[in-house]
């Protein structure tokens, strides 16, 4: 029988509290199950479950911080190892002078991204899925994976502050392939019911036959549109290393609050809460998910914070605190874009001569300031002249300021439609098509 | 342990595997991390649990659970069957295995000391040292941290394996950031994720981060106001050891996984502009280059005594005299490919992982060059070291990488420091204009403690055989 991770968190607690009376405590306990089918040329080749069972405890006696981390059994016998272990690193460690204390009671939204449906589904659901992608992509070749997710969570902390969650995750994301060509599609959604394998099949078949047989195109500047995955991306490098509060404490984010930093067209928050979104609704410190306004209408309006980087800023924290967190900073899980109004195929309609690009790949910052990032497409990309697609292109090479990109002025459309997107950090993000004005190609796929 | 395995795999076959093996496995971390003078994160992790994996028709079925009981084991044994089923809706052809005689035996990596003996508060005042002094030398931000994983493994297969393992790895890193009024600056020592290798807390003394911490913040200060790297579209280009591994990892071990030649990656890390049909006829690179995959080297992190499907380490070529003769394979892969042996190259990052084809010690055998002989003879060129940046096409063909410090080269003489070098090039055209590679001397086992791969995705640990070495007409330089 799976262990109620509610309870596991209170006995984590007492534990800490009967070994070091006065010790500050949090400690966040996740069970669940974790299912993913992948397939490969065309045949399900590796398909795996498991069953998880994580600790992350963190302790503080007078200002000596520890973690500790379990992905084990929770028998009495390991939990107290677990609670010892904590003590005796925080014991031997300096005090932390930016130990900002456990979170304070306060209740979580009332919101839940729960599906009966994929907490339940078996192998045999995920490989109908695939079953419907393979068979819509009628004979190209394919890949991709099936995925579902479901997570009970609980959070305690010695403040007092009791919290419990759960969750749901269902996507399928795959390409299909021609001898020259790739072509993706991708949805994810809280429910298993929503994965139309052959809708997303088929939209994948379709870019690979429209991007068959690719020509060069000289590298230089653009006009883009981008799909979901791309403007996803850009949206990992702006939050990492922009409206991370630790990034702006340390002097190394662009972030400037209250400057129009972005194009009045352009509005981002964090918001777990979204009725299209997925994840929990609290973070690892506890801290309840709230909406967060972090762009309004290209205007730079907050940093993101942890408990930590917000006692630095003189503010409170976002809820954006993950595992690691002492290391990265302040991460959002649930960037929700907002949408624009043009139909997504508006946008190529107002392009004069540009590129369409499906997704980005392999993306690195080379400076986390001026956010000059370079990076390939991928999975499709076309040239578009007078608003008309005219033929698909080999893969570019990219070196562009995400900032500049969308910079006031830069942005030229946004559509309607919107996709999650998973990011980086458990990170689900909610982001539509976007027309920018300029993207820098510095190299086509023969260097 | 054994036996839990043991029960795991007996419910696979019971349940109508026509194959199956499990690994119960035990994990240990510590990771510490100071910045700017202060211990930020001391962070302690036990994993343990029993992974299963069983073979029905064309697909392997995988079940973990986070308990080492023998009901839990069996439970994952039968349930990793149930998956494996479930696959026969969507079928290829069914999976072989080439042969392997059953390993029965034990292996542990070379501790020299022990990194749990080391106490704490030493670890953490070198640390809170090494940041204080990049601090004090210019730095706006010093970082610096340790980790170490402490890895029992037991395996068992339904061939009659039965192999456990002990291994440790330890290492460190450092890096100083400078912050300017427009851009940032960053060095990092040795490496920009540090020096790890399957060994002990003596790799951490032999790294000296004291010694070179007040070197690598000046550094980072000078970049702020060096000049930028020129745009080139041809120079001849001197990598460091460092950066050396790190375009052997992206460029040659990625390339090489025979998973990815076949199509298994293709959705997510990608394929491989590699053609099986030109296995053994294909030109790689230079006749200077020859390249292996050794997970028998001492200390490098890539080592081990036994792949996670039991299968021997031991070396494969990969590349020599510039011809592409070798792969990293396991024994499904090998069989589909007409491979006659497993080159040993699966692995898992965890119980709870399915074990893939991953990158064991992939380096470069060294030349007979130096770095200050490659200097002396270049009348016009650019050394650059220490990644920074490092992005690569989905074919590992067309890459981009960025270096963290570059030097001009003029008339056979290192001269002005550059800020923001970087270089682009496609694969074997780079790799065929190598003409000058580093020494025994010089060779060094660079470890990689995050490739990333596979759905879920898992976090490998590679090691990297490197030397410097001089490429001719390299394109550098490129800006946004």
């Amino acid at each position: 029988m799976t262990p109620d991770p509610q309870e596991t968190a209170d006995r984590i607690i007492a534990l800490v509290r009967a070994k070091a009376a006065g010790a500050e405590a949090e400690v966040t306990v996740r069970h669940g199950t974790e299912a993913l089918t992948r397939f490969a040329n065309s045949f399900i080749h590796q398909n795996v479950a498991e069953e998880t069972s994580h600790v992350v405890l963190r302790v503080a006696e007078d200002g000596h911080v520890a973690f500790a981390r379990l992905d084990g059994p929770t028998d009495n016998g390991t939990l107290t190892r677990l609670v010892d272990g904590a003590l005796e690193s925080a014991r031997v460690r300096p005090v932390d002078p930016d130990w900002p204390g456990v979170a304070p009671v306060a209740a979580a939204t009332n919101v839940e991204h729960w599906n009966e449906a994929t907490a339940a589904a078996t192998p045999d659901d995920r490989a109908r899925v695939v079953a419907a992608f393979v068979a819509a992509a009628a004979g190209l070749e394919t890949a991709g994976a099936c995925s579902t997710t479901e997570t009970v969570a609980a959070f305690a902390n010695t403040a007092g502050q009791r919290l419990v969650g759960r969750s749901t995750i269902a996507s399928l994301d795959g390409i299909a392939r021609t001898s020259d060509s790739d072509g993706s599609g991708r949805f994810a959604s809280p429910s298993i019911a929503d994965l139309d394998g052959s809708l997303v099949g088929g939209r994948a078949a379709a870019k690979a036959r429209e991007s068959q047989h690719p020509t060069d195109l000289d590298p230089g500047r653009y006009e883009v549109v981008l799909e979901p995955q791309c403007v996803e991306n850009l949206l990992q490098f702006l939050f990492v290393y922009g409206f991370n509060g630790r990034t702006v404490e340390e002097g190394r984010s662009f972030v400037r609050l209250g400057e129009q930093q972005f194009d009045p067209a352009i509005s981002l928050r964090d918001d777990a809460t979204d009725a299209e979104t997925v994840g929990l609704l609290f973070d690892i410190e506890g801290t309840p998910k709230r909406r967060v306004d972090v762009v309004v209408d290209g205007v730079t309006s907050a940093a993101l914070h942890t408990r930590r980087t917000a006692a630095k800023a003189g503010t409170e924290s976002t809820s954006c605190a993950v595992e690691d967190g002492d290391i990265w900073g302040a991460l959002p899980q649930n960037v929700v874009f907002a949408a624009g109004d043009r139909a997504e195929g508006d946008l190529v309609a107002g392009v004069e001569r540009g590129l369409l690009v499906t997704d980005f790949w392999y993306t690195r910052i080379l400076d986390p300031r001026t956010q000059v990032v370079t990076g390939l497409t991928r999975n499709g990309v076309w040239l578009i002249e007078d608003g008309r697609v005219m033929r698909p292109i080999r893969n570019l090479r990219f070196t562009q300021s995400y900032i500049e990109a969308m910079a006031p002025g830069a942005v030229r459309g946004i559509s309607r439609e919107r996709a999650l997107i998973p990011g980086g950090f458990e990170g689900i993000h909610l982001v539509p098509s976007l027309h920018v004005t300029s993207w820098n190609f510095t190299g086509g796929a023969k260097g | 342990m054994y036996d839990v395995a043991a029960a795991a795999v007996e419910a696979a076959l019971a349940a109508g595997a026509r194959y199956a093996d499990a690994r119960v496995m035990e994990l240990r971390t510590e990771a510490m991390v100071a910045r700017n003078g202060v211990v930020e994160a001391l962070d302690h992790e036990e994993r343990a649990g029993v992974g299963v994996r069983a073979l029905i028709g064309s697909s392997w079925g995988f079940f973990a659970v986070a308990d080492v009981g023998t009901v839990a084991a069996r439970r994952a044994g039968h349930q990793a069957a149930a998956v494996a089923r479930a696959s026969t809706r969507v079928a290829g052809a069914d999976i072989e295995l080439v042969p392997e005689a059953p390993s029965v035996g034990s292996w542990s990596s070379d501790v020299r000391e022990d990194p749990w003996s080391v106490g704490l508060a030493e670890k953490g005042d070198l640390l809170v040292g090494v940041t204080q002094a990049m601090r004090d030398n210019g730095a706006d931000l010093a970082e610096a941290g340790h980790r170490v994983w402490d890895t029992r493994k037991w395996f068992v297969s339904s061939e009659g394996a039965r192999v456990d393992q002990h291994i440790v790895e330890t290492g460190a890193a450092m890096n100083a950031t400078a912050i300017g009024e427009r851009e940032t600056q960053r060095r990092g020592y040795p490496g920009i994720r540090g020096q790890y290798g399957t060994r002990g807390w003596e790799l951490v003394r032999e790294l000296d981060l004291p010694g070179n911490a007040a070197r690598i913040a000046e550094e980072a200060r000078a970049l702020l106001t060096a000049d930028e790297c020129p745009s080139l579209d041809a120079t001849d280009l001197i990598l460091g050891s460092e950066q050396m591994g790190l375009q052997i990892h992206e460029s040659v071990g990625h390339a090489v996984e025979l998973d990815r030649i076949l199509g298994w990656e293709a959705a997510f890390a990608g394929t491989s502009w590699l053609d099986l049909g030109q296995l053994g006829s294909l030109r790689f690179g230079s006749e200077l280059m020859n390249v292996t995959a050794d997970a028998t080297l001492p200390g490098a992190l890539g080592s081990f005594g036994f792949d996670d499907e039991g299968t021997p380490a031991h070396p494969v070529d990969i590349v020599r005299d510039g011809l592409w003769v070798g792969t990293l394979s396991g024994r499904d892969s090998a069989a589909l490919a007409g491979i006659e042996r497993s080159g040993g190259a699966i692995r898992a990052d965890g119980f709870n992982r399915i074990p893939m084809v991953r990158m064991t010690n992939v380096g470069l055998l060294p030349g007979t060059d130096s770095l200050e002989s490659m200097i002396a003879a270049t009348d016009d060129g650019i050394l650059m070291d220490t990644n920074r940046s490092w992005s690569i096409d989905d074919k590992r063909l067309n890459f981009q990488f960025g270096c963290e410090i570059g030097w001009e080269i003029k008339g056979g003489k290192r001269g002005r420091m550059l800020r923001n070098p970087t270089y682009t090039a496609i694969s074997p055209q780079f790799w065929g204009s190598m003409d000058m590679l580093g020494n025994r001397d010089e060779w060094r086992f660079w470890g990689t403690p995050n490739c990333g791969k596979g759905q879920p995705q898992q976090i490998g640990h590679t090691g990297h055989p490197a030397v410097p070495a001089r490429f001719r007409g390299i394109r550098v330089g490129v800006r946004g």
